[in-house]
């Protein structure tokens, strides 16, 4: 592969996605695994209760401060890389990034800040609504960078505009309650509650495995057991969700991860495993699971789901239809002000498929003098690389049932075993802990990756989107966040594990005045509990 | 739909440009505080213990500050694509060192205190002060090349060309407006630290401040002496279409003249640089008689007056071409869609009150002087 601007500006954003996107699941998730363990110390007064959630607030401190970081780039990376792109959809994808920094990031920075600074200025319920705030705050944050990135995997509620030359908005409401947006949301922070919750159940039985903090371990593995077979089972109903959005959205991205080159008969079967032969255009040693497929991605037993050869004889009429769109918009942009109404009504009838044109721009200066050669190789260009995404996407699937098996084994175990775990299955959980983040990188890469050799699909190839830059000053940047970020990473690392050794500050005088007020109290010899009823 | 037709697109974009300055000077007002602290503290504060308190005065709220930034960028995108598109791409060099130092100050932030090491502690130290120097000074440099108009061009197809270099960014003047912005929140840093601060880090933090409101008062006229006479300014030619299409390429564009025009058309503007400079005068006055309240809301009138004079001159003018001046992006040709300026300005009254109601509340709770002793107290959860 060779380095051009593109590829740089692509790796770039690849890495600083997926880097940023080490922290969000963590934070997504133990942010309410916080707020859970905070409401039950509020109902109950039991002061473990607190220092578990200090202790666990502890470790989301340090892992929030580098999201928020590396965050910082992902906000500005669009107009420094790729500057074209944003003057090309910045009417419609710049307003969810704005309103997530007013309704969601303001609202959880400004109570972090409260929340960790804030024990001993506010009352209980008070801050244990700032946990929650917290909580909300950052699972609002990804609905928006969800609504703006479902947009580019499917962009609806929007239109060319010959007179800006940019997409501009048609309906806000269409870009919101896009369905590819919604599901995207309930899948990523469902999958972030997971990561969080086999994170603490791996910390938790570390610290049973070493007989340390028995009774805060025993209490976190409860309440991540619980929570974590929960959303695992979510990850899975709503992944098959995102699966049947995509079916109809990105026919060629389900396509690809299936390895389908051929239209199937209806129901299509699922391919469990099978070596992929880009060459040849096949499917080797293909296992199936019939029925499985066309089940999610059609709901029906008659529908037929489109292969890729079919799919990309689709892009070639596509990409036709996007030349006759190009030549009016050029007829259209040489006077504007007075067009003859024949050529505004063909760029509105092949308008949609402008986008298919400028894959051309790769081949020939101008879409309107490319051969047929061309034209068939620009709708082959449509095609992402198959192999990766057909094994990321089965990584991840395998990841999720892992993580179903584990949580429910530990739910199992917490309520009706007496929590007795044997020695194997917390050196899992301990094991375990780094899978949730490989599972969830897989599933960003197939989200992006799929997307490919688009930035929004069907409307601006990625090769386009870039900014005229130097490569030379690309590679600095590229150099700088690689060298940046893996230092902070190690540092990150290193204090997680130095608080994690630490264990939770127990507050022994704490701890023994609440336990004998409360034998007085069993006693009952006692004042009454504040919260007691008036005697009858 | 034509519920966003309910406001004029004139109107909304002017709305937009109004709001967008709000939303700077916001920045400029709350997370210049914070970097002023940053820029200050290897100064202020020599031991561990007042670096501590240094920092903990602004611990607790830094992060909701900074996402005045954060907002501000993501307005840019949303309200005037091509103005994100053509400055950060631009700015490339410039922006990424930027943004290296405002990575550094959050982990500084949180990582700082939780080991003992003295080298450790010095190292995330000098991050702050990068944190807080380095963006405060390029900034200002950045405004600076924005009054001279800034080397791009644009293409039939709208896609923006850079043709100037990162050093070119450093010219005399430029420099001279990352000092006005050095001082500015140097000033402001130092006003907070009196305020909340107790003890020594106050005094030293009075003493630098004091210097750096006379610098406000020099150099930020200076400036002004030489962008009116030493910088050509921009001016439509013809008639302005301020209802027309988002099109920068449909409006012509001389270069000439003095920005000083904008006086003399629109006398009332004089208000700007008169609150920056009253307001720094005043700085130095409050430090001086230990009025912490009546100094910290000066400083903040000052950087309004600062901040509002830079717009308020170039108005309709956002960002001019220096090597393409019909290409400049004018707050009537670069903003977004009619619908989506709506739509942005319809979420922004909902919330942004909201934000605020909330920021003061957050403040309100936090508020109380910042000492050793408060430090030594709270060891395990301050900064």
């Amino acid at each position: 592969m060779e380095f051009g601007l593109v590829e740089l500006s692509r790796l770039q954003f690849a890495l600083t996605a997926m880097f940023h996107f080490l922290f969000v699941p963590l934070t997504l998730g133990l942010s309410i695994i916080i707020a859970i363990m905070e409401t039950v110390y509020v109902m109950t007064g039991r002061p473990i209760w607190r220092q578990m959630t200090k202790f666990w607030g502890t470790l989301f401190g340090i892992n929030f401060v580098l999201g928020v970081a590396t965050g910082l780039t992902m906000e500005f990376q669009f107009g420094m890389n790729w500057a074209y792109y944003s003057h090309y959809v910045g009417d419609i994808f710049g307003a969810p990034l704005a309103i997530e920094g007013l309704m969601a990031f303001f609202l959880e920075a400004t109570f972090v800040g409260l929340w960790f600074f804030g024990w001993d200025k506010l009352s209980k319920v008070q801050h244990m609504v700032v946990a929650w705030l917290v909580a909300i705050g950052t699972n609002l944050s990804a609905l928006w960078i969800l609504v703006a990135n479902g947009w580019m995997q499917f962009p609806v509620g929007s239109a060319f505009n010959p007179m800006t030359m940019r997409m501009e908005l048609t309906s806000f409401y269409e870009v919101l309650f896009n369905e590819v947006a919604q599901s995207k949301f309930v899948h990523t922070v469902s999958a972030g509650y997971v990561t969080a919750a086999i994170f603490v159940l791996g910390v938790s039985s570390w610290y049973l495995l070493k007989g340390r903090h028995i009774e805060m371990a025993r209490r976190s593995i409860a309440v991540a057991s619980s929570f974590g077979l929960a959303s695992a089972l979510s990850v899975a109903v709503l992944g098959d969700e995102s699966g049947y959005a995509v079916s109809h959205s990105q026919k060629m991205k389900l396509a690809v991860i299936e390895g389908m080159w051929e239209t199937e008969p209806a129901p299509a079967p699922f391919t469990a495993f099978g070596i992929i032969d880009s060459e040849a255009r096949e499917t080797r040693y293909a296992v199936h699971i019939p029925w499985v497929m066309g089940l999610i991605g059609t709901r029906s037993l008659t529908q037929e789901m489109p292969g890729i050869n079919d799919l990309v004889a689709e892009a070639e009429d596509r990409v036709r239809s996007g030349i006759i769109a190009y030549d009016a918009l050029m007829t259209i942009r040489k006077d504007r002000a007075n067009t003859a109404q024949e050529v505004i009504d063909t760029f509105e009838a092949h308008g949609g498929d402008l986008g298919f044109a400028y894959l051309l721009y790769q081949y020939v200066d101008d879409p309107r003098q490319a051969t047929e050669a061309q034209i068939v190789q620009a709708a082959n260009d449509t095609v992402p690389l198959v192999g990766p995404l057909f094994w990321a996407f089965r990584g991840m699937v395998a990841l999720g049932v892992l993580f179903i098996a584990i949580t429910a084994y530990f739910f199992v175990v917490t309520n009706f075993r007496g929590g007795r775990y044997p020695r194997w299955a917390l050196w899992t959980a301990v094991w375990i802990i780094p899978a949730p983040w490989i599972a969830a990188e897989l599933g960003w890469f197939v989200a992006e990756y799929g997307r490919q050799p688009w930035t929004v699909d069907g409307v601006l190839p990625t090769f386009l989107s870039v900014s005229h830059l130097s490569v030379t000053s690309v590679w600095i940047t590229l150099v700088g966040f690689v060298v940046f970020y893996s230092a902070l990473f190690v540092v990150e690392v290193a204090l997680l594990l130095k608080y994690i050794r630490k264990g939770p500050y127990l507050d022994v005088e704490e701890t023994e005045a609440w336990m004998q007020e409360r034998r007085a109290r069993l006693r009952g010899n006692a004042r009454p509990a504040p919260n007691a009823t008036p005697a009858e | 739909m034509v519920l966003f037709e309910l406001i004029d697109y004139d109107l909304l974009r002017v709305i937009w440009w109004l709001l967008l300055g709000i939303l700077l000077i916001g920045f400029a007002l709350t997370d210049g505080f914070d970097m002023g602290v940053g820029a200050l503290l290897p100064f202020v504060a020599k031991t561990d213990i007042e670096r501590r308190v240094a920092i903990n005065s602004i611990a607790p709220t830094w992060e909701g500050n900074q996402v005045w930034f954060i907002l501000g960028g993501g307005a840019i995108f949303a309200a005037f694509p091509p103005l994100y598109a053509v400055s950060f791409s631009g700015f490339y060099l410039a922006m990424f060192v930027v943004l290296a130092a405002l990575i550094l100050r959050p982990v500084a932030f949180k990582y700082r205190s939780k080991r003992e090491d003295p080298r450790w502690r010095s190292m995330w130290d000098w991050a702050l002060f990068i944190g807080g120097f380095v963006p405060a000074l390029i900034f200002g440099v950045a405004v600076g090349n924005v009054l001279q108009g800034v080397p791009f061009r644009l293409t039939e197809s709208l896609m923006p060309i850079y043709e100037g270099s990162f050093f070119g960014l450093l010219n005399p003047f430029a420099l001279l407006a990352g000092l006005v912005s050095v001082a500015m929140l140097v000033m402001h840093g130092a006003a907070w630290l009196a305020l909340r601060a107790e003890g020594v880090v106050a005094t030293r933090a009075r003493a630098y401040g004091s210097v750096a409101a006379l610098a406000v008062v020099v150099l930020y006229p200076l400036a002004g002496v030489w962008m009116a006479f030493g910088i050509d300014a921009y001016t439509f030619v013809g008639e302005v279409p301020v209802n027309g299409a988002s099109n920068p390429l449909v409006t012509e564009v001389a270069r000439g003249g003095s920005w000083l025009a904008a006086y003399a058309e629109r006398p009332w503007i004089a208000i700007a640089p008169i609150m920056g400079i009253v307001g720094a005068v005043l700085v130095w006055k409050g430090i001086r008689g230990n009025r912490e309240g009546l100094t910290f809301l000066a400083s903040k009138m000052s950087i309004t007056g600062v901040i509002g004079s830079v717009g308020l001159t170039m108005f309709p003018f956002i960002l001019p071409s220096s090597i393409q001046p019909d290409a400049s992006l004018t707050l009537w040709d670069s903003s977004s869609s009619h619908m989506t300026l709506f739509v942005m300005l319809v979420s922004t009254i909902i919330f942004l009150p909201i934000v605020l109601i909330y920021t003061a509340w957050v403040y309100k709770v936090l508020w109380g002087p910042v000492s050793e002793e408060t430090i030594r107290r709270d060891s395990e959860t301050a900064y």
